[in-house]
């Protein structure tokens, strides 16, 4: 047991820099109350990457193990192995045979899930403090202890296939989705859903499954995230003790996906069902990543997005929704954190009586707007604060931060990217925002996607 | 307004299984108003969140006006005082001021989220919307648009029709059988003078329960209270809710819905939170169905067969009945044989009971995972307002650990029959190849 006799003086290295930044521009006084340990990360000698958060509010940990693998690195015609795997994971080792770790974390009071995206998968565990160790144990165990058979396998494969009816099939726009994501790449794997394609999910098999996790799981392709009541030199005594008994083994390559050719062609897709009560579009731009974009291209795309559909005040709701009254709703997002070139998207859905041409060419409008004129500096002010905001925010939620994190090192990126970033956004300028919605809202780097309906009635009885 | 200012405080740990830091102690406070308020003073990140609750909720709706406190809720930051949607939105921006409103269905609930550094437009916004909302024409009928698409969209949504049928089937005639979102009709009716008499009825400080987590002292959340709630009536102007027991016990309700999953809604009578068997219940409905991955029917339903990504049950306790209520969705020609391990499962667990190991560690897991509900201000405050409306007392989350080593195997087995030796009332919604009739 213990009880940090300093909670008050407390804080993470990042609220420094953040106030400072905040300190300029929403006149924040600067705490005195901030003596500052920072996010610490080190290696260990078998290669895996360590990043602890200390939070020391609550004496709970979150435990998280990312591999820097996902869909995106998946063998063509095994869609879905990367996502299948990380259920898989949770089928036994030979040291703790199926159940052993969720039920021991059961018994402590552990909450325990994994997620799977493009560049990355993850597993986490959240604990009181004290089982830090037995969670290490156990993970670091499954990294390369894992045994599957035939029954487990086909088993889980019915569950994945579940999955993807609730996420998916049971959707309309998400079925749409998955075909703008389609037509957006050409060539890059980011074509593929995460969760596969039906047709070879059905087909995923033991060995499919082992022979990813044999390739890609090991110490030097992943990085543990520790956030919470622990210091550094703990996590790294216990990591030391668990994960750094697992052999090296030699590096992975680096990771290169097929690239995208010059992207000529402006794509549209139009999906029809039943079930679709008001016309839809969603549309997307391939654009760099906070990865691959040159200077800060990526903070201006994210400033871009906030500015053009990020909440009430973005001049897609205003226009469309607010005064026009063509759209219940209109916004627009960036997905930054990619490995290689990612998205840029809008959407809006219709008003009643409003065609899906007529609120298209009211985003059109919007968007050239900022083409032609540019943003407000008071808006892009506006922006920057809320975003900034969002930063100290996470500060609050240890998860949000371990995410943060484990994301940025999955993709390509670093601690102290990430740290930069508030400073970063607060340095882009309005000029560097209309430049980088000139360079990439460019239709033909688009796909737009129409959701519409193919009307019904539905039936019912009482037995 | 009186001068004394009271500060009642019970220095509680938070009761952790055996750690215990002085950071998390509640403190009753009573503002110099006289409103009353428990706060969680930390100032390791510069943030205040504050939760409340007003009696009311979705059951304040008139039988014929369905939605209006989803209305008010989806309109609150729409405009009030003398600032237009336009500048009040700006003014949430600007400082990066969070404002949450949700019509449940027993309280109207709110948060507030706020950079220490700019609180006091935060309490001033608030203020102005729980006091002086302006309801004007533009936002209103925007609004209005948004939530009857939300609603149009629903009815087409095989989890919201499940969902809305169940509540309808088991409550009738009653608020809670009411779709709390309204129907499209039902949203056209609304008028201001609606919108402004759910404000004026509904917020009051009679009715009203806060929390509030963050850099913040006793004498400086007094303050803060008193100016965002002061100026409200003293006395709620409410209509009696009656008590209700659900209806539609052994009734399964088939909808067709060409969807390539199905849905399926389940439940039955719970049990009060005030009830002395709610700890037993409580651990018998975790190992039933309550327990994420853990649970018998997460076993049989998932881990066994692959059926479904998902099944769950819960108690729901609310203030005028209480339900056990479940839900999973798999394939079309394999909801009868989902159905059939459910209801079987349901059958065990109120013949049999739990068993010793089942019951022990269940408590180990709720005893355990108590303190992940409490590492983030907001998830704290939502817990100091839940624990206030259930009327729990300030020590209940020292008090806890110990009520559910209480329970006894013998108790937990008398309650699993007590909670499940019923009939469901069951909702299919999917396509036509679905369950047979079994009922």
């Amino acid at each position: 047991m213990r009880c940090a006799g300093t909670l008050r003086a407390f804080t993470l290295h990042i609220f420094i820099r953040l106030l400072a930044f905040l300190s300029l521009c929403l006149a924040l006084p600067a705490s005195s109350a901030l003596a500052a340990p920072s996010v610490t990360q080190f290696n260990l000698a078998n290669g895996l990457a360590v990043v602890v958060i200390p939070d020391h509010r609550t004496p709970v940990v979150t435990h998280m193990l990312w591999y820097r693998v996902g869909a995106a690195d998946e063998v063509t015609g095994k869609s879905g192995i990367a996502h299948f795997l990380e259920h898989l994971m949770f089928k036994g080792t030979a040291k703790n045979p199926a159940g052993r770790f969720s039920q021991q974390l059961a018994s402590i009071g552990g909450q325990e899930n994994a997620f799977t995206s493009s560049d990355y998968t993850g597993y986490f565990q959240r604990t009181s403090r004290e089982h830090l160790g037995t969670l290490m144990e156990f993970e670091a165990d499954r990294m390369t202890g894992l045994v599957l058979t035939d029954d487990v396998v086909a088993s889980e494969r019915n569950v994945i296939l579940e999955e993807r009816n609730q996420r998916i099939d049971n959707e309309p726009s998400a079925r749409l989705g998955e075909q703008v994501q389609a037509a957006q790449y050409l060539n890059h794997p980011y074509h593929r859903p995460t969760i596969g394609w039906r047709h070879e999910m059905e087909t995923l098999d033991r060995v499919d499954a082992l022979n990813f996790y044999r390739l890609y799981y090991q110490p030097d392709n992943a990085v543990l995230i520790v956030a919470g009541d622990v210091t550094p030199e703990e996590v790294k005594e216990l990591a030391e003790k668990t994960y750094g008994k697992l052999e090296r083994r030699p590096a992975l390559g680096p990771r290169i996906r097929p690239k995208e050719p010059p992207q000529i062609v402006e794509r549209r897709v139009t999906f029809a069902d039943l079930r679709v009560t008001q016309p839809s579009l969603q549309r997307s731009y391939l654009v760099p990543s906070y990865t691959t974009a040159k200077e800060n291209e990526a903070e201006a795309l994210d400033l871009l997005a906030f500015i053009l559909g990020g909440g009430s005040n973005s001049r897609l709701n205003r226009s469309l929704v607010m005064e026009k009254r063509l759209a219940t709703t209109a916004g627009a997002w960036f997905q930054g954190t990619s490995l290689d070139d990612t998205r840029f998207g809008v959407y809006a859905t219709a008003a009643a009586g409003a065609s899906l041409e007529r609120v298209e060419s009211a985003i059109d409008a919007e968007i050239e707007l900022v083409l032609d004129k540019g943003v407000t500096a008071e808006e892009l002010e506006r922006s920057k604060s809320r975003m900034i905001a969002d930063y100290v925010y996470a500060q609050d939620n240890q998860s949000t931060l371990a995410r943060q994190y484990g994301a940025a090192l999955t993709t390509g990126s670093s601690v102290e990217a990430v740290l930069a970033r508030p400073e970063r956004l607060r340095a882009v300028t309005a000029d560097q925002v209309r430049d980088a919605a000139r360079r990439y809202l460019d239709k033909r780097r688009s796909v737009t996607g129409y959701l519409i309906r193919e009307g019904a009635p539905r039936e019912e009885k009482k037995s | 307004m009186s001068r004394l200012f009271t500060a009642l405080v019970f220095a509680l740990a938070l009761a952790f299984a055996g750690t215990a830091c002085a950071a998390s102690k509640i403190e009753e406070i009573v503002s110099p108003g006289g409103i009353k308020a428990w706060l969680v003073r930390d100032n390791t990140v510069p943030l205040l969140s504050l939760d409340y609750a007003f009696t009311g909720g979705a059951n304040a709706d008139p039988a014929d006006k369905p939605g209006l406190a989803h209305m008010v809720g989806a309109l609150l930051d729409e405009g009030a005082g003398d600032l237009d949607s336009r500048t009040f939105q700006e003014r949430m921006e600007e400082k990066a001021i969070q404002l949450g409103f949700t019509a449940a269905r027993d309280q109207f609930r709110g948060s507030l989220r706020s950079l220490s550094a700019n609180l006091g437009e935060a309490e001033n916004l608030l203020r102005l919307a729980l006091t002086a909302p302006r309801f004007d024409e533009e936002p209103v009928a925007r609004i209005r648009d948004q939530l009857q698409a939300q609603v149009l969209r629903a009815t087409t949504s095989p989890n919201d029709i499940a969902s809305k049928r169940w509540w309808a089937e088991a409550f009738p005639d009653h608020p809670y059988g009411r779709p709390g979102h309204g129907t499209a009709e039902s949203l056209a009716l609304i008028t201001v003078d609606d919108l402004k008499a759910y404000v004026r009825n509904t917020f009051a400080r009679d009715t009203l329960t806060i929390g509030i987590v963050g850099d913040i002292d006793v004498e400086g959340a007094g303050r803060l209270i008193d100016r965002i709630f002061g100026a409200l009536p003293a006395k709620a102007n409410l209509t009696p809710v009656p008590d209700v027991a659900m209806h539609g016990l052994g009734e399964r309700i088939v909808v067709n819905l060409d969807v390539p999953q199905t849905v399926i809604s389940f439940g039955g009578p719970g049990l009060g939170r005030s009830d002395p068997d709610f700890f037993a219940a409580y651990l018998v409905n975790h190992i039933y169905g309550g327990g994420s991955m853990t649970s018998r029917l997460y076993h049989e339903v998932r881990e066994k067969r692959g059926l479904a990504y998902g099944v769950r049950t819960s108690l729901v306790w609310m203030d005028h009945a209480n339900i056990t209520s479940g839900g999973t969705a798999t394939r079309a020609d394999k909801a009868g044989e989902t159905l059939a391990i459910i209801e079987e499962e349901t059958r065990r667990m109120a013949a049999e009971g739990p068993t010793q190991e089942e019951l022990d560690k269940a408590k180990a897991y709720l005893k355990g995972s108590y303190a992940l509900s409490f590492d983030t201000s907001s998830k704290i405050a939502g817990q100091l307002v839940q624990i206030q409306l259930d009327k729990l007392g300030i020590d209940y989350p020292e008090r806890r650990g110990a009520m559910l080593d209480a329970v006894t195997l013998a108790d937990a087995r008398r309650v699993a029959k007590r909670l499940l030796d019923t009939k469901l009332l069951t909702l299919v919604v999917g396509r036509a190849q679905g369950p047979s009739k079994t009922n």
